[in-house]
């Protein structure tokens, strides 16, 4: 079988089977599948809000996609992404009050790289972990998400909330750090559908993950340890500084979610904002399969899936949008048993790296 | 700190470590017989609703008034056991990566209670409150008597039963125990079950014994802090038990710190840093900063037998 149709193929499946258990599922409950269906992806159809608003979910989980893609690339599993982001937001919303009163042109600049850099430095520190200490990326990205959002939970509560606001949310940003929504370019699109550039910063970001991995040499280097590391470093490959770099880049990948939902749609940190994007990363990577193109296909599937789950919740008789979430676990059980053919053994096996 | 240390703290301290307990040592079974459990936070929710679902319904529809609980607990172990075992037939009989599969569990069983519920008590995910007269017994007393039991029982089974010897041999070097007779997917079979039956008897205890209702994600990430525990009491049972005791103190003394207690120098301990210090503490220990924590060799690795 060509490569091309075997890549499509197997996600396909995985995801044909989720529905029909997902069916099955609902036809327990009492409800017709078909309608359930129809209500859940039809509505992302519709022009401009159903387009718009799945559009707007799949940003976040292009970035978190294109996180976890990276870790896998090098044999790691991120499962850090939320943790990740989660800090990166807050700091993006940090830089955005403190110079509240700069231009445009310094702070958005600044916000970027503030969301890029901590969201950097967050996933670096379990590439150091693994690297330098032997102690496994899995559980150390699972503690420094608990870490990340006591964290940011802390600094909100504490020193940025606006006196006497009852929710757990920061002060506005500047308004020199906002970024438009894609409403005010496209005729038909209202700027009340909060998709902004940020979509396109989504998929920029696709093209360049595409061309670091592939077209540099340092994206050589991280392939050929996830690939193969004893060849690697026989190669002459630092297999410790690619870990640290890998899990870098993912953590900055994941903490452009901030630039998302502070620059571009709250502007401001809103606590527990996230609807798990990091781990829904997880399922976008593996069915996409870990490639830029099918993240940004997993991504829409899953932001559809999102964006359809309110009208389910709606207006269907027993089915809540929690059918979203239990079709996103199916598809990647699905994806996961599957994936033995494609990941050899003990890839992210413990101990492999003890170096 | 001076009324922080009080006999409440410690029978909070013993009520709240319960189910990280029941937890961390299912997920002893599943790491020392070499299969990562990162879905012991899928488990429990599974057993929190069900158990929570099957008391409401043995109590209301059925009327076995004080025997409901106990049917309650039943069920959420088995609801903690099927879990287990579509997790295990993927990682073991498929070779399925064990963290992927995991992650997929969690996910699941997230959205799988809402979707139950909403269906079976039209609600967005919490079951109806039970009488407080129809729970789990809460004593501290009999509790504590019950855990140690249990510990004692479990680190008789792993470290002087054959099936102990078999189960860690599998985990520590797959190879080795084929070689010499022993079935490493059978063994691992046992492990993630095992697994399963207590992590689910943990999450029952937190919906029928500690509350009186299940609430969306109730968990709230005690899986993850058993697998902490876990880790930091180095894949040792009466270890577990003391980091487990270690973090339900910690927790208890965020609950009664809010607001409560000052520094000696007049200040609060914001209640966020208290959360941290499981997390904390597994990421040093891990690294090896203070002691070292060692996982089984083949934690991870699905067994490939030789052709």
């Amino acid at each position: 079988m060509p490569k091309l149709a075997h890549d499509l193929i197997f996600p396909l499946i995985a995801v044909v089977a989720a529905f029909f258990v997902g069916g099955i599922l609902i036809l327990l409950v009492g409800d017709n599948p078909i309608t359930a269906y129809r209500l859940l992806l039809g509505s992302a159809l519709s022009w401009p809000d159903g387009i718009g608003y799945t559009l707007f979910h799949a940003t976040p989980l292009i970035f978190t996609g294109l996180a976890v893609l990276v870790g896998f690339r090098c044999g790691l599993f991120n499962i850090g992404a939320e943790g990740q982001l989660y800090i990166a937001a807050f700091a993006t919303a940090w830089a955005g009050i403190t110079f509240a009163n700069r231009s445009a042109w310094f702070l958005v600049p600044l916000c970027f790289l503030a969301a890029i850099l901590v969201g950097a430095f967050w996933g670096a520190i379990p590439g150091v972990l693994k690297a330098y200490f032997g102690s496994h990326e899995v559980i150390n990205t699972i503690m420094l998400n608990f870490i990340a959002v006591a964290l940011v939970s802390y600094f909100t509560q504490y020193h940025y909330r606006a006196k006497g606001d009852p929710i757990l949310q920061s002060v506005f940003i500047g308004e020199g750090a906002h970024i438009a929504r894609l409403g005010k370019f496209i005729p038909g699109l209202p700027e009340r559908i909060p998709l902004n550039l940020a979509f396109l910063l989504a998929l920029l970001c696709c093209l360049l993950v595409y061309l670091f991995l592939w077209r540099t040499k340092w994206g050589y280097e991280i392939r050929a340890t996830g690939s193969n590391p004893t060849a690697a470093e026989y190669g002459g490959i630092s297999i410790r500084k690619q870990i640290v770099l890998a899990m870098a880049v993912s953590g900055a990948l994941a903490g452009m979610v901030g630039i998302n939902e502070v620059l571009g749609y709250r502007h401001r940190y809103y606590d527990g904002f996230s609807d798990n994007y990091g781990f829904t990363g997880i399922a976008v990577a593996l069915l996409g399969r870990n490639h830029p193109a099918g993240v940004i296909i997993a991504a829409l599937l899953f932001a559809a899936l999102q964006h359809g789950g309110i009208y389910v919740d709606g207006f269907s008789e027993n089915v809540t949008k929690d059918i979203v979430q239990v079709l996103q676990g199916i598809i990647i059980l699905f994806v996961a048993a599957e994936a033995f053919f494609k990941w050899s053994a003990g890839r992210f096996g413990f101990g492999r790296v003890r170096a | 700190m001076r009324d922080v240390f009080t006999w409440a703290l410690v029978a909070s301290t013993i009520r709240l470590a319960t189910p990280l307990i029941l937890a961390a040592l299912g997920g002893l079974f599943s790491e020392r017989s070499g299969v990562i459990n990162i879905a012991l936070e899928g488990k429990m929710l599974a057993g929190a609703f069900t158990a929570a679902a099957v008391t409401y319904a043995a109590d209301v529809r059925f009327g076995m008034g004080n025997a409901s609980p106990w049917v309650g607990l039943f069920a959420g172990m088995l609801a903690g056991l099927f879990i287990a075992a579509i997790y295990a037939y993927s990682c073991i009989k498929f070779k399925a990566d064990q963290v992927v599969s995991g992650a997929a569990i969690n996910i699941l069983m997230l959205g799988i209670p809402g979707f139950l519920s909403g269906a079976l008590f039209l609600s967005s995910g919490s079951t109806p409150q039970l009488p407080k007269d129809h729970l789990l017994p809460q004593s501290p007393y009999v509790i504590a008597i019950a855990i140690a039991i249990l510990v004692t029982v479990i680190w008789y089974v792993l470290y002087k039963t054959p099936f102990g010897l078999r189960l860690r041999a599998v985990g520590e070097k797959p190879e080795a125990a084929d070689a010499a007779g022993v079935s490493v997917s059978q063994m691992r079979y046992w492990g993630v079950l095992l697994a399963g039956v207590l992590a689910g008897i943990g999450g029952a205890y937190l919906s029928i014994g500690q509350s009186s209702l299940f609430t969306r994600n109730m968990t709230a990430g005690r899986g993850f802090i058993a697998l902490a525990a876990l880790i930091f009491g180095k894949w040792r049972p009466v270890q577990t038990l003391l980091a487990c005791l270690l973090f339900g103190f910690t927790e208890a003394v965020s609950i009664q710190m809010q607001g409560a207690v000052k520094l000696p120098s007049g200040e609060n301990i914001p209640v966020q840093f208290i959360h941290m210090v499981p997390y904390v503490l597994t990421i040093v220990v891990l690294a090896g900063f203070i002691g070292s924590s060692r996982p089984p060799r083949a934690l991870g690795i699905p067994y490939q037998k030789e052709k």
